[in-house]
């Protein structure tokens, strides 16, 4: 016997109002494709291009706590706010973050990051010296690379020294396309 | 390398993912479709309360079961339908609590899948096709799983 659709959101609307996940996710369209969203009680810990969701889940689940369930309604403002910055009637995303799947230096970067305006671009040397370690521009590379909530603390703005795009987690495409929905000039 | 267990705890989507279709049919069959509806969320709910606290990810299929099964008790309690199914359903449920209290106690320290056997068996007075079901085994491992619970129990009593 099959759960209908109905009854099988009810349960999730159910659970996710009962306070008693870890995280909720769901998966949310976008120009740039099929984006993996997760939250916690205390705010956005992960976006993801992986198609993967199998495994982003289960490191979830280590990293977090087990009682991971996609469900629809705790991803409902993040969904909201992708859509408002994919139309261009979003310049800054006003979402509060869960960052403990991050190390401390990590962290200072991903802060010091979120602050490079919509519209423009920073190099890797730059953001190491704003998060206080100007010699760290590789290591600043590695934590864009992982960066966990990108679009929302926007890697896609960091940039190599003479210019070019460098790299993204979500491939080269991607991030040309959203530097030229925000205007960059790059 | 770091071992992986294979009683690790799935992270619950895909726990509830492969159980949710064979717990809303035996639900139905229990206590029918419309109350079964109100049945499958408290039983999910209920396991989504004690998830936390699983201390292996061993007999999940036993463990949602007894779940279900203690829900479909409540609710008729609860709920008891009308006019003589009702007095019917209530001496059932007298009858059914104190029995599977005093079992769940008594076969606590028999193997998981043993355990869950002699209660849906004698507790809640399934038949050996649906605690199969329930178990993910056949009636055959079912009927020998209960009787085994059972032997267990006799000889643990005798030697005590």
């Amino acid at each position: 016997m099959t759960v209908s659709p109905e009854l099988d959101d009810r349960f999730r609307d159910a659970a996710a109002a009962s306070g008693l996940l870890d995280v909720a996710y769901d998966v949310v369209d976008t120009p740039v494709g099929h984006l993996f969203v997760a939250t916690t009680e205390r705010g956005l810990c992960t976006i993801s291009y992986d198609p993967e969701t199998d495994r982003i889940v289960d490191r979830l689940a280590r990293a977090l706590g087990t009682r991971v369930l996609r469900t629809a309604r705790p991803v409902d403002p993040v969904r909201r706010q992708l859509d408002e910055y994919f139309e261009r009637t979003r310049t800054e995303f006003d979402l509060p973050l869960d960052l403990r799947l991050t190390a401390d230096f990590s962290r200072r970067v991903l802060q010091e990051l979120e602050r490079v305006p919509y519209g423009q671009v920073a190099t890797y040397g730059e953001l190491a010296r704003r998060a206080g370690r100007p010699r760290a521009a590789r290591a600043v590379g590695t934590v864009m690379h992982n960066n966990p909530i990108p679009i929302v603390l926007p890697c896609h703005r960091i940039v190599g020294a003479n210019g070019s795009l460098t790299g993204y987690g979500g491939g080269l495409d991607r991030k040309e396309l959203l530097l030229k929905l925000e205007g960059a000039t790059f | 390398m770091m071992a992986v267990s294979v009683a690790a705890i799935p992270p619950f989507e895909r726990f509830y993912d492969e159980h949710r279709n064979a717990v809303f049919g035996f639900l139905v069959r229990r206590v029918g479709p419309d109350a079964a509806e109100d049945a499958f969320q408290e039983t999910f709910l209920r396991a989504l309360r004690g998830y936390a606290s699983l201390e292996h990810g061993k007999h999940l299929r036993a463990w949602i079961f007894t779940i279900a099964t203690r829900v479909c008790i409540d609710q008729t309690r609860r709920t008891p339908s009308n006019s003589l199914l009702q007095g019917e359903l209530e001496v059932a449920v007298e009858d059914a609590q104190p029995v599977h209290l005093q079992l769940d106690h008594l076969a606590d320290e028999l193997p998981p899948t043993e355990h869950a056997a002699v209660l849906l068996r004698y507790g809640y007075d399934l038949d050996y096709a649906e605690i199969g079901a329930a178990l993910g085994s056949s009636e055959d491992a079912a009927r020998q799983a209960a009787s085994s619970g059972i032997r267990r129990l006799r000889r643990k009593e005798g030697g005590a």
